[in-house]
């Protein structure tokens, strides 16, 4: 009797996120230079780095708010292809509403101050295209829920809400859609060191519960270390080291990431 | 052969009050409405002698669009003796020659304020609404410009979170005149201030409507058969005004929009809106003969 035994096959996946030589520039000043990145399905991409090094700029080039005058972007998803760069406006616009979530560190910049925090969840469903007032109503109770917001201040405008709260509907936005990918800029700075532990402490359950592929910029290590797979860390608009998390904190090899990761032990 | 015989003679005004070349423009923009229907076209608006939101822009509408035969019916808040009403007509009857009704069947061009006639408009019939604001976006969008993009993009996420958010708030749209509309499924317009009683009227009509704007210098148009549909959701359905079961003390017609009268005791009474449907419902009931045409609503209900 002969066992027959298949080839071992080599897993092949592409990345979920891919981002290749992308350049951006503001008059002079060369914001991010040739920086590629990716990520794959479910994993977490933390970015480092200096202030002024590009990590926001790449985060909006990203949500596609900002299109570099070089390099190339995909997504490997259903019904998306092609280098997301050149997609015009319209197109955009859709994908970031349904594909896409983002959480600024400046809630002023995702939040409509003085529409009811359920009102905030409920516009991302609105964009695309949900029109039953029960459904909207539920789906943004259920994500303001998800992000452990309190809901008995479902209908509050975020102007009369703390930071950390703002920070939930931030998030509770951006999870709505189910999206692919989520994108958070700086989500706990600014927030004190308890009601940051609480926001991390969801981020994380969601990054288990959905599995979404999520890339955080933060300066501070100790979140990166949290919540990251693998680890990015610019300088001056360029990326200077890549790595598994443990491989960064633990053995880094370019001089200014061992600045970095001393300066903060 | 001298100057003189190569020259017009003197006159006081062109015809119609505006010169060749507003003229000229108003149309352009007309055709320009009407081939992208609900799209706000800017146009320069001109001087008239009456001032600016009293309907200079429907007046200028109406100017160019009147020939000596043309017989044009003008009407404010459904009432043609109203002052503005009758100002307006005789303006365009001195300075255009136009004959003047006050039957909506009979009219070939109606310019109006704040309502559509009761009685169902043809295809060879114009209406001209006066506009007062034409962006339905200011309310949560201040910038203009930026509103305009929103436009191009068909971005119309804050008008319904606008909805969703009185809801919230009161249980129901508060909405009540000017109800966003959107016109063939790409622009949202605000439909000038007509009741929602009225927005209905402009779903698949076969007449032509111009909506102008004179102080913010914008025209648009819903053209022959073209959709408007009333910003809804799907599980809150549209409301028009209860006045469907309420009956005219003049005239006795019922199922019409009204005006209320309030009254010394407090209460009210209510009177048809629409003037001439009023007017022609007592001549039938006094025996004057019918010339009522049909309407739009019918027992109070507008057919699907
Ligand atoms: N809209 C803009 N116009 C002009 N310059 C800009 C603009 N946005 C960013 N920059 C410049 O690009 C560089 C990178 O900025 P970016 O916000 O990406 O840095 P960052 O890494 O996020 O910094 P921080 O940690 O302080 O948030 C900076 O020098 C900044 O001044
Ligand atoms: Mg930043």
């Amino acid at each position: 009797m002969t066992l027959a035994l298949d080839a071992p096959r080599i897993v092949e996946t592409r990345p979920l996120l891919e981002v290749h030589g992308v350049s951006k520039s503001y008059k002079s000043i060369r914001a991010v230079r040739n920086v590629s990145a990716h990520a794959y399905q479910g994993e977490v991409l933390g970015i480092v780095g200096e202030s002024g090094s590009g990590k926001s700029t790449l985060l909006r080039m990203m949500n596609l708010e900002e299109i570099p005058e070089t390099g190339s972007y995909t997504l490997d998803l259903p019904d998306v292809s092609g280098n997301l760069f050149e997609l015009d406006r319209f197109a955009r616009r859709m994908l970031c509403a349904t594909k896409i979530g983002i959480v600024y560190q400046n809630p002023h910049l995702g939040l409509l101050m003085k529409h009811s925090s359920s009102g905030n969840v409920a516009e991302r469903l609105l964009v695309a295209g949900e029109r039953s007032f029960a459904t909207l109503r539920q789906a943004a109770t259920e994500a303001l829920d998800a992000s452990e917001f309190p809901l008995d201040r479902l209908d509050a405008p975020p102007i009369e809400l703390s930071g950390g709260m703002q920070q939930r509907v931030q998030l509770a936005k951006a999870i709505a859609l189910e999206p692919a990918l989520l994108l958070l800029d700086e989500p706990t700075t600014g927030l004190d060191v308890s009601v940051q532990a609480l926001v991390l402490d969801t981020l994380k359950r969601l990054q288990q519960d959905r599995q979404i592929t999520m890339v955080i910029v933060s300066h501070d290590l100790g979140v990166i270390r949290t919540l990251a797979d693998r680890v990015m860390v610019m300088r001056r608009g360029e990326v200077v080291e890549t790595g598994l998390a443990d491989q960064i904190f633990q053995d880094p090899q370019h001089p200014y990431t061992q600045q970095l990761v001393h300066a903060k032990l | 052969m001298s100057l003189s015989t190569l020259t017009k003679p003197w006159e006081a005004m062109s015809y119609g009050f505006l010169d060749g070349s507003a003229k000229r423009e108003l149309r352009r923009k007309m055709l320009k409405s009407v081939a992208v229907p609900g799209c706000q076209m800017p146009y320069a608006s001109r001087e008239v002698p009456m001032a600016r939101g009293w309907g200079t822009g429907g007046l200028q509408v109406s100017l160019t669009l009147v020939n000596p035969q043309t017989r044009v019916k003008v009407i404010d808040q459904g009432a043609d003796d109203s002052v503005n009403a009758a100002s307006i007509r005789r303006f365009i009857a001195r300075v255009a020659g136009t004959p003047t009704t006050m039957d909506t069947l009979e009219a070939d061009l109606i310019q109006s304020r704040h309502r559509i006639p009761e009685e169902i408009l043809r295809e060879d019939q114009i209406l001209v609404l006066q506009v007062p604001n034409p962006e339905p976006l200011r309310p949560v969008q201040p910038n203009m410009s930026i509103a305009r993009q929103m436009h191009a993009d068909a971005d119309y996420g804050r008008m319904w979170l606008q909805l969703y958010e009185q809801i919230v708030r009161s249980g129901r749209v508060m909405q009540g005149a000017s109800y966003p509309s959107l016109v063939h499924g790409r622009h949202v317009m605000t439909p000038s201030p007509i009741p929602r009683w009225d927005v209905p009227k402009l779903h698949m009509a076969k007449h032509l409507t111009i909506l102008s704007a004179g102080r913010e210098k914008r025209i648009f148009a819903v053209p022959p058969y073209t959709r408007v549909e009333p910003l809804v959701f799907s599980d809150v359905p549209y409301k028009v005004e209860e006045h469907g079961h309420l009956t005219c003390t003049r005239s006795g017609t019922t199922g019409f929009f009204m005006n209320e009268i309030p009254r010394d005791d407090g209460t009210s009474s209510f009177e048809v809106s629409d003037s001439e449907w009023g007017v022609k419902t007592i001549r039938a009931r006094d025996g004057d003969g019918e010339s009522r045409g049909e309407t739009w609503y019918k027992n109070g209900e507008m057919p699907q």
